[in-house]
């Protein structure tokens, strides 16, 4: 079964072209046929596929597919080539398979929408060129993936395109990650140049052998693939795209801005962690910037009234913990952390879409409230969400991907007692902006007609992610409970596995203990907030001081309004200064120029004999004057 | 005798489609398809039988044509076809038929003379591709600039008159600065060999001294720098493209200023390496600067037209940066660059020529919302912006990937200054789809979608994009032996 691997990012692709090609003279039912069932063909081929991979020999589980030579020019090769080892074979499964339910989903949700075929084209696109950057073999087969899944969330959140709001969303989401795309691809030409090649392993290897620890090269091209991370993983300083990105329907928030695409970057630096490995300044940024986002995104989560834009800077945080361990070197953590996030934000995401339908596209939470009777299914299942994310200790899965993150934080020679308390107190934020939407939506006094319920098609999809948001983390079983870490000795041939300082790795029950703690006080922060003393907030947030802290926190931190003056304007007004183009007016000069000579000696022609007469005289004059002076 | 052929049938298919033209306007349009057809299947033939030959070897022609023209001035009919010149004749062959296709219903008036100087322009567009002997050379060059100043003289648009003679005067005086070089370079290598000769297999090993070398190579540098076009002598073409009818700014666009490119690659860098080599850095800068400055004024211009017209010159910026950086790489980058800013800005000129004849307009503050009455137009203006912001897959990324990737072994800064250029196309590209596409629906007036013969044409160029961005290897395989050539004759690039 191995030898299929190549259908699995191609089958979207073909139903990507048939959707296009046909897309107009199809039927709803025939483009969701096409859609969901390409999808669906892919992700029994992922399975399949993996099953033979699980049949190989431990010793040797990586598969390569080389499709064809891209480009040759001299020693310059690159491939379109697959590889297929244990992280992109995490990668891979968790991709197909929460595609899968979404789009099920979608079928659903986007039923009434003009654009029907055209939406589901974009999505099998996107899982397409997902595919192809998880399981590209090349770094620059990999950035085809990579600008591939950009353009479709540029397509995606600017679906509705008569609102300029929509597509001035895409439009924003493409150009800040084409910045990130640009650093990474500055860094693919110092690793091209220098180590002849782009292909994954051969790149980590020779990096490795000729290049010295923190010397310049690594740290140079680390730092610019660290660029092109923290553009698609939404991390600072690029994140303020994602929150206007929920724009988009809500299925695509969940897939592409939840689960898949914005992962995307975590997933580079795991693919190339010996290189990052080579550059401790940089694995040190990627530590700072994760724990620096992870709370900057915690605390602007806490005071957003759309539902959606809870869930993106909820997604922004916890990609936060992403970074985190991958900078303290807990590569396979981060991985892990990714595949119970992609369960329950998507689920969350999901959940909040039968939310809004029901009540006629309102994302305002404050105009929500008592949906837990009206709503039952998607109450149910968000409450299981929101436990994961807000990582209830031992039920949830949230809890042994966060605990994990946690431990290496503290106890991984990189880590530290700073990063696990910004790790801590993000974790507080996390429960409490949870709850917080939970309370506000599902529980008070408020009574609603939902104008449209779930069906099976949205209701299937939940109930899966739902049961995988809370046994997913059993995977991974800490040593103070049942210690059976399977999922990182699975990854254990791709990612080295953390080796903690003795001294630290004693303290794993009690940190436990405390982030369990902190999770729970978290919930109870938010009961009291935002369902017992709802008057007492509000009247806080009145005052002065709260009220501008509040407000700077809602607007992301000001970084929007300082983007606007340090970049947008400027540019915008170079472009409509130089609109007739300033060089041209050279050129207008010597026109003019020209003309007044022209107009000049003309001016002589007068048609006088006195007049030439005078000037042959004079010019007779002046020609001696020269002869004889000179 | 074919290569004499390759220029013969589109002028002769231009004579007849003129004399045909008495009484009937279908005549003219059909026997210019069949000419150019011809002409690109000729091509495709060349293309084929080299294949089979072996494929292209450096330091020698596929095809060479060689008579005594006026002997008493060492001046011959020399014409010669190599990998470098064969893709381009392809690219003109291709081109040339989108350009009659897209004239079909745009142009009523005059349609006999019409089709005659577009043939005309063809015809010696393919000769400049061809021609061997620098006074031929030269012949050719200006045998271009006329029907091309007709073209958008007599069939342009508002303010035709002056966009034509802007478009004269510019080319016509650095053309006539590459003949002083051209007669310079005959002289120098007559005076030293005793041999007086326009061949450009003998003028390549002209002993040059520095202060030579470097003059005539300002000279020939000139004239092709105003073709491509460079920043600062670009200006001719934001108004030439946009008063020029349709063909005129795919012909201009995709054909015309490739002669420039060609004339770097084939004349600047080979004749004068040491001259050129010293020249690289401020080329490489005036390339970057192009590729910037190109980018940034297309944001801001309101004419749809003038708005691709300045991707143009980001575009070309690229091809200029690639032919100084000299590396194997930045070279097949540049081919491929000349090969997909053809057919992408082909496109988007077809697209926008398409719109006008619909909105009758090209100001992007009156159009808005255009995709629900034309969803094939949008979807095709999407896919050709995306090629312009070099979106992997398609052709111009792998070009532009190429390019950068061969220049930063020159000039690391130059590379990653060049390389911000992407994120302004990308500004630009989408500004273009939503100002144009999305939005709320402005225009009143019922529109038709693009028609069997629209879709043919950009159907065709779609599909030849996606070939050059996902397999372009034939083509740099065509191209190799020239790129090696080009690249040995540079001090120190070869090996990079």
């Amino acid at each position: 079964m191995l030898e299929w691997l190549w259908l699995v990012p191609a089958l979207p692709f073909a139903g990507f072209l048939v959707l296009v090609a046909a897309g107009a003279r199809l039927r709803r039912a025939g483009a969701a046929a096409v859609g969901i069932g390409s999808i669906a063909g892919a992700t029994a081929i992922a399975f399949a596929v993996a099953a033979s991979f699980a049949g190989l020999p431990p010793g040797a589980r990586v598969y390569s597919q080389t499709l064809w030579t891209w480009m040759r020019v001299g020693d310059f090769e690159p491939a379109i080539a697959l590889r297929l080892d244990a992280l992109s074979l995490v990668m891979m499964l968790v991709v197909a398979a929460v595609s899968l339910l979404i789009h099920i989903y979608s079928s659903a949700y986007m039923e009434g929408d003009d654009g029907y075929a055209r939406f589901f084209a974009y999505m099998n696109l996107f899982v397409g060129s997902m595919l192809a950057l998880v399981l590209a073999d090349n770094l620059l087969f990999l950035y085809f993936g990579w600008e591939g899944v950009g353009l479709c969330s540029y397509l995606l959140i600017g679906f509705w395109y008569r609102d300029p709001v929509n597509a001035n969303a895409g439009r924003k989401a493409f150009i800040v990650t084409r910045v990130g795309d640009t650093a990474l691809a500055i860094g693919l030409f110092i690793l091209a140049t220098r180590l002849g090649t782009l292909e994954i392993q051969p790149l980590m290897e020779r990096a490795a052998a000729q290049w010295p620890v923190g010397s310049a090269l690594p740290v140079a091209a680390a730092a610019l693939l660290l660029g092109g991370a923290v553009g698609k993983s939404a991390q600072l300083p690029l994140q303020t795209w994602l929150p206007d990105a929920m724009a988009g329907p809500t299925p695509v928030s969940a897939l592409i801005h939840a689960a898949t695409m914005v992962t995307a970057g975590v997933y580079l630096i795991a693919r190339t962690h010996v290189l990052f490995a080579l550059a401790p300044p940089v694995q040190l940024a990627v530590a700072v910037v994760g724990a620096a986002t992870l709370l900057l995104a915690g605390c602007s989560a806490l005071t957003q009234w759309d539902i959606k834009r809870v869930l993106a800077y909820s997604t922004i945080s916890q990609i936060g913990y992403m970074f985190l361990a991958l900078g303290v070197g807990a590569w396979s953590a981060a991985i892990f952390h990714f595949m119970t996030h992609a369960f329950f934000k998507a689920l969350l995401f999901l959940a909040a879409g039968v939310v809004i339908l029901a009540m006629h596209e309102e994302h305002d939470m404050f105009k929500m409230g008592g949906l837990r009777r009206d709503l039952p299914i998607a109450f149910w299942t968000f409450l299981a969400g929101a436990a994961s994310l807000s990582a209830v200790p031992v039920v949830t899965a949230g809890f042994y991907s966060k605990d994990l993150i946690l431990f290496d934080a503290w106890s991984s020679p990189a880590g530290g007692p700073w990063l696990w308390l910004a790790g801590i107190v993000g974790a507080l934020l996390t429960s409490v902006y949870s709850f917080r939407m939970v309370f506000l939506t599902f529980f008070g006094s408020g009574r609603h007609a939902p104008a449209r319920t779930a069906g099976w098609r949205m209701g299937v999809p939940l109930v899966v992610l739902a049961i995988l948001a809370l046994v997913a983390g059993f995977i991974e079983l800490p040593p103070t409970l049942g210690d059976r870490p399977v999922f990182t000795d699975a990854l254990r041939a791709v990612l080295p596995p953390v080796e903690a300082v003795p001294a630290r790795a004693a303290d794993l029950a009690r940190l436990q203990l405390v982030a369990g703690i902190v999770s729970l006080a978290g919930i109870g922060v938010a009961w009291l907030l935002y369902l017992r003393h709802r008057a007492t907030l509000a009247a806080l947030i009145q005052r002065p001081a709260p009220s501008r802290l509040h407000r700077f926190w809602f607007a992301g931190w000001g970084f929007d309004w300082l983007y606007d003056r340090l970049f947008v304007r400027p540019v915008v007004g170079f472009a409509e200064a130089g609109r007739r183009d300033g060089i041209d007016r050279i050129y207008d000069v010597l026109a003019w120029a020209s003309q007044a000579a022209w107009r000049a000696l003309s001016a002589t022609e007068t048609g006088g004999v006195r007049w030439y007469a005078a000037s042959i005289a004079l010019g007779a004059a002046i020609v001696t004057t020269i002869v004889i002076f000179l | 005798m074919i290569l004499v052929w390759l220029i013969l049938v589109p002028f002769l298919a231009g004579v007849l489609a003129w004399v045909s033209g008495r009484g009937s306007r279908a005549w003219p349009r059909w026997i210019a398809l069949a000419g150019i057809s011809l002409d690109l299947a000729m091509a495709i033939g060349i293309w084929a039988g080299a294949w089979r030959t072996g494929g292209p070897e450096a330091g020698r022609w596929l095809v060479e044509f060689d008579r005594p023209w006026i002997d008493s001035l060492g001046i011959r009919f020399h014409l010669g076809l190599d990998g470098l010149s064969l893709l381009l004749i392809l690219l003109t062959g291709f081109l040339g038929i989108m350009s009659v296709a897209c004239s079909w219903s745009e142009i009523q008036d005059r349609v006999d003379s019409f089709h005659f100087q577009l043939m005309w322009v063809l015809a010696a567009i393919v000769g400049v591709f061809l021609a061997l002997d620098l006074f031929l050379f030269y012949f050719l060059w200006e045998m271009m600039l006329v029907p091309m100043y007709f073209l958008i003289g007599i069939w342009g648009h508002e303010r035709r008159i002056y966009a034509a003679v802007k478009f004269f005067i510019f080319t016509q005086i650095s053309g006539l600065l590459m003949l002083i070089a051209i007669v310079a370079l005959y002289f120098v290598h007559g005076g030293a060999s005793g041999v007086y000769t326009f061949d450009y297999g003998a003028l390549l090993g002209a002993p040059l001294t520095a202060s030579t070398g470097w003059w005539l190579m300002l000279g020939f540098f000139t004239a092709f720098a105003v073709k491509l076009p460079a920043v600062p002598v670009h200006t001719w073409l934001p108004d030439a493209h946009t008063e020029a009818p349709t063909a005129g700014s795919v012909v201009l666009a995709s054909l015309l200023l490739k002669t420039g490119a060609y004339g770097l690659l084939r004349f600047v860098l080979p004749l004068f390496p040491e001259a050129a080599a010293a020249f690289a850095p401020a080329a490489i800068a005036l390339g970057v600067a192009g590729v910037l400055y190109g980018a940034v004024l297309a944001f801001g211009q309101t004419d749809l037209k003038r708005m691709v017209a300045y991707t143009s010159v980001s575009h070309m910026g690229f091809v200029l940066m690639g032919a100084f950086a000299g590396t194997p790489l930045a070279l097949q980058g540049a081919i491929l660059q000349i090969l997909c800013h053809g057919l992408s800005t082909g496109a988007l000129f077809i697209l926008v020529g398409a719109l006008q004849e619909r909105a009758h307009t090209r100001d992007l503050r009156r159009l808005g919302g255009l995709w629900p009455a034309l969803p094939r137009m949008g979807g095709m203006a999407m896919f050709f912006a995306l090629a312009a912001m070099g979106l992997p897959g398609l052709g111009n990324f792998v070009a532009e990937f190429l390019v950068l990737l061969g220049t930063w072994d020159v000039s690391p800064a130059a590379t990653a200054v060049a390389a911000i250029g992407l994120i302004i196309s990308t500004v630009y590209a989408l500004w273009l789809v939503q100002a144009a596409f999305q939005g709320p629906e402005r225009v009143a007036t019922r529109m038709s979608d693009l028609g069997l013969r629209e879709m043919t044409v950009v159907g065709a160029l779609v599909l030849a994009l996606v070939w050059l961005g996902v397999y372009p290897q034939p083509v740099i395989d065509t191209a190799a032996a020239a790129v090696a050539t080009v690249a040995a004759t540079m001090p120190g690039r070869a090996a990079r």
